[in-house]
């Protein structure tokens, strides 16, 4: 088991290595085929005409006068020990894990990222509360009795919520309910500051994300469970006399929700690495938002800390399904 | 239950009409029909069954698959109604247990008696028990369902539970998986579960069908010695009629939803009175008999329920269809009618012509 996890932990290092050799080759490399120079680049970073010895500061600053691997190996030699920033007339001192300075307005990336991270890992984790029991509950009455009218009802709502944008649902929520009705908050406060106040101002933004997931698990939660209250083993359970609730919930939810548990934690992983829409609709000033704006930019350092931490969380998420997985299932062994 | 009769138990006559007239056996059906409306049409699975059967007796159901065998035990379990499609089915006539009524009966009331009166093997004990449970887990609920006990208590009569049936260190595989146990250990345990409560009618829907030979042999020994010390009623379906041969006191052939043959397994398979039991007989390999001929499998297909064939339902695929004068066999459904003590055929052949074929045609090649 901690041998398990270990050689998983040792993979996922090597997997974000990966991720952010490729990162860099596509935001180096793929210029430079393209006929682009080191010269070119650092003139995004400055101002208006800018002269050739402004041009040749900033290169040296920001270190594109180097080599790609060797930019690489201080970028992930930075993460470790942390680095020295050349801002021109300052150096910066940039503490491990040091993610870098961004390319244009000179801010380490880290705290921003760090500031970031609870506003949408709230937004995550919030929607998907919501959405795993909102979807798991429609599904498990849908299946046990198909056909019927809630069934189609729910399902036609189902298939309205995988179709509507969020950008759609999103701005209708807070026309409705935070302008036209004022319920809801309008800026986001801190759950550690005011839980009430946290809560009601997400709250439109965590209905809008689950309507489009809760739709998809009431699908996968409804033919998860219509398969398996067919299995012998909940004729078996029904054989012993046990009632139909107990049927349902300790045999059939038990052996339907495991697969959902995969499901899960990938979409989850997903959402932790920035939800870009509802982020900007809502005006929440999260990951996604941050990636947005590094990638306007041509913003190096954020784009990479924006790619590694959500590499970081697709990683971390699949490592503790397969953990949870093999804990509900005992026929699964980890080796 | 006063009135034994000299087999012990018995396959009655037909029992006449009325839900008015008490059961005279332990388990009673009668009439019953188990029909399923789909698109295509009503699928009659079950049409018009009746039997009887003593505690401490064993009756064997045989037929090709979709003749109704499960179905029918699935019917005296309760089963057919619940879940989604539960509402669909359509069943009538009665099934008595103890002196209970069961198909008119509030399902709360069948629930309670499931699994404590009555209680069933499944054919495929893997897929029958849940694979996220341990084996002992799943004997402590069938137990606690129906006994206020603690957990501790139930567990305890778990692991005695393994032991009875026959698994080493009883104490130590009871937290096992099913997945953990062999086939034959599977079925073991699956019978242990069914065991818990001291069941008076056990069912047996094809329990060595998923097992090789010798641990076959092994789970009938079981299931017998286990029906000797609680007395039970064993329901056994099957398709093996070397199974039947083994265990059975009372046959019963079913066709097409409906009995075809019934009486003593002594006269079954002496004095078979029905073509289609030739056929089975036919079908099965024999190893006191010089193998010179191949099997004769009973030509043709199992019947549609939805549109069964007219008259006698075996007719498309009987050789002697054409004996009985005026196709009678295509036009009237044959009933089933007293061919000897407690043996019953539902066939037009004449009692004359059954003999003769039988002892001239058929037995000679068996």
């Amino acid at each position: 088991m901690i041998s398990y996890i270990l050689r998983r932990l040792v993979a996922a290092v090597i997997l974000l290595l990966v991720v952010t050799a490729v990162t860099f080759g596509i935001f180096f490399l793929l210029p430079r085929l393209a006929g682009q120079t080191a010269d070119q680049l650092a003139q995004q970073y400055i101002g208006k005409s800018p002269t050739p010895a402004d041009v040749a500061m900033v290169k040296h600053n920001l270190g594109l006068d180097q080599p790609v691997y060797l930019q690489y190996w201080h970028f992930i030699k930075g993460i470790v020990t942390g680095a020295e920033y050349n801002l021109g007339p300052t150096t910066a001192h940039c503490d491990a894990p040091c993610f870098g300075y961004s390319f244009k307005n000179h801010v380490a990336v880290w705290p921003e990222l760090t500031d970031r991270i609870p506003i949408t890992l709230s937004l995550a984790v919030g929607a998907a509360v919501i959405w795993l029991v909102a979807g798991v509950t429609v599904g498990v009455v849908s299946a046990l009795k198909p056909g019927s009218f809630f069934d189609r009802s729910f399902m036609g709502v189902a298939l309205a919520g995988v179709s509507l944008p969020i950008f759609f649902t999103g701005q209708l929520a807070l026309l409705l309910f935070t302008y036209q009705w004022p319920i809801f908050g309008r800026t986001y406060v801190p759950l550690t500051t005011n839980p009430a106040q946290w809560a009601n101002t997400l709250f439109p933004a965590w209905c809008s994300l689950a309507l489009l997931y809760s739709a998809i698990y009431a699908r996968l939660t409804r033919s998860g469970m219509l398969e398996t209250m067919n299995e012998d083993f909940i004729r078996t359970a029904r054989a012993k006399g046990l009632p139909e609730r107990t049927v349902v919930a300790r045999h059939g939810l038990r052996a339907a929700l495991t697969p959902i548990i995969t499901v899960f934690g990938m979409d989850l992983g997903l959402l932790l690495g920035g939800a870009l829409i509802t982020e900007r609709v809502f005006s929440l000033h999260g990951i996604g938002e941050y990636a947005v704006q590094a990638i306007n930019d041509n913003d190096l350092p954020p784009v990479l800390g924006v790619t590694l931490l959500a590499a970081f969380f697709v990683v971390l998420c699949n490592l503790l399904v397969d953990l949870l997985y093999a804990a509900a299932d005992p026929r699964v062994r980890l080796s | 239950m006063t009135e034994l009769s000299k087999t012990g138990a018995a396959v009655g006559e037909p029992v006449a009409e009325g839900p008015s007239k008490p059961p005279t056996a332990f388990l009673e059906v009668r009439d019953l029909k188990v029909h399923f409306p789909t698109d295509d049409g009503l699928v009659k699975s079950v049409d018009g069954l009746s039997f009887k059967l003593e505690r401490g007796k064993t009756l064997s159901i045989v037929g090709e698959s979709g003749s109704g065998k499960s179905v029918t035990s699935l019917a005296i379990m309760g089963l057919h109604r619940l879940g989604a499609r539960g509402k669909n089915v359509k069943m009538s006539g009665e099934i008595w247990l103890d002196g209970k009524e069961l198909i008119g009966a509030a399902p709360d009331d069948v629930r309670r008696l499931r699994g404590r009166d009555m209680a069933m093997i499944f054919q495929d004990p893997l897929s029958a028990m849940h694979p996220y449970y341990t084996v002992g887990n799943q004997i402590v609920e069938a137990y606690r369902v129906h006994n206020n006990v603690s957990k501790k208590v139930a567990r305890t009569r778990a692991v005695e539970l393994l032991d009875r049936v026959g698994i080493p260190e009883p104490a130590k595989r009871v937290d096992s998986y099913p997945h953990e146990f062999s086939g034959g250990m599977r079925q073991r345990a699956m019978i242990a579960m069914s065991l818990a409560n001291n069941p008076q009618l056990l069912i047996a829907d094809e329990p060595t069908t998923a097992l090789d030979v010798t641990v076959q042999a092994q789970i009938l020994d079981l299931i017998r010695d286990l029906q000797k010390e609680f007395e039970s009623a064993v329901v056994l379906i099957t398709h093996d009629l070397g199974v039947v041969a083994e265990i059975a006191d009372q046959v019963l052939v079913m066709y097409g939803g409906r009995c075809v043959e019934r009486g003593p397994v002594e006269q079954i398979f002496a004095e078979p009175q029905h073509p289609y039991t030739w056929g089975l007989l036919g079908s099965m390999p024999r190893i006191d008999r010089e193998q010179t001929e191949r099997l004769v499998p009973v030509k043709g297909q199992p019947p549609s329920l939805i549109n069964v064939p007219s008259g006698c339902a075996f007719h498309p695929r009987c050789p002697y269809a054409d004996l009985p004068k005026g196709g009678i066999t295509r036009t009237q459904r044959p009933e089933l009618q007293e061919v000897g003590g407690d043996h019953f055929s539902a066939c037009h052949l004449s009692p004359e012509d059954r003999t003769r074929i039988w002892t001239e045609e058929i037995a000679p090649k068996l």
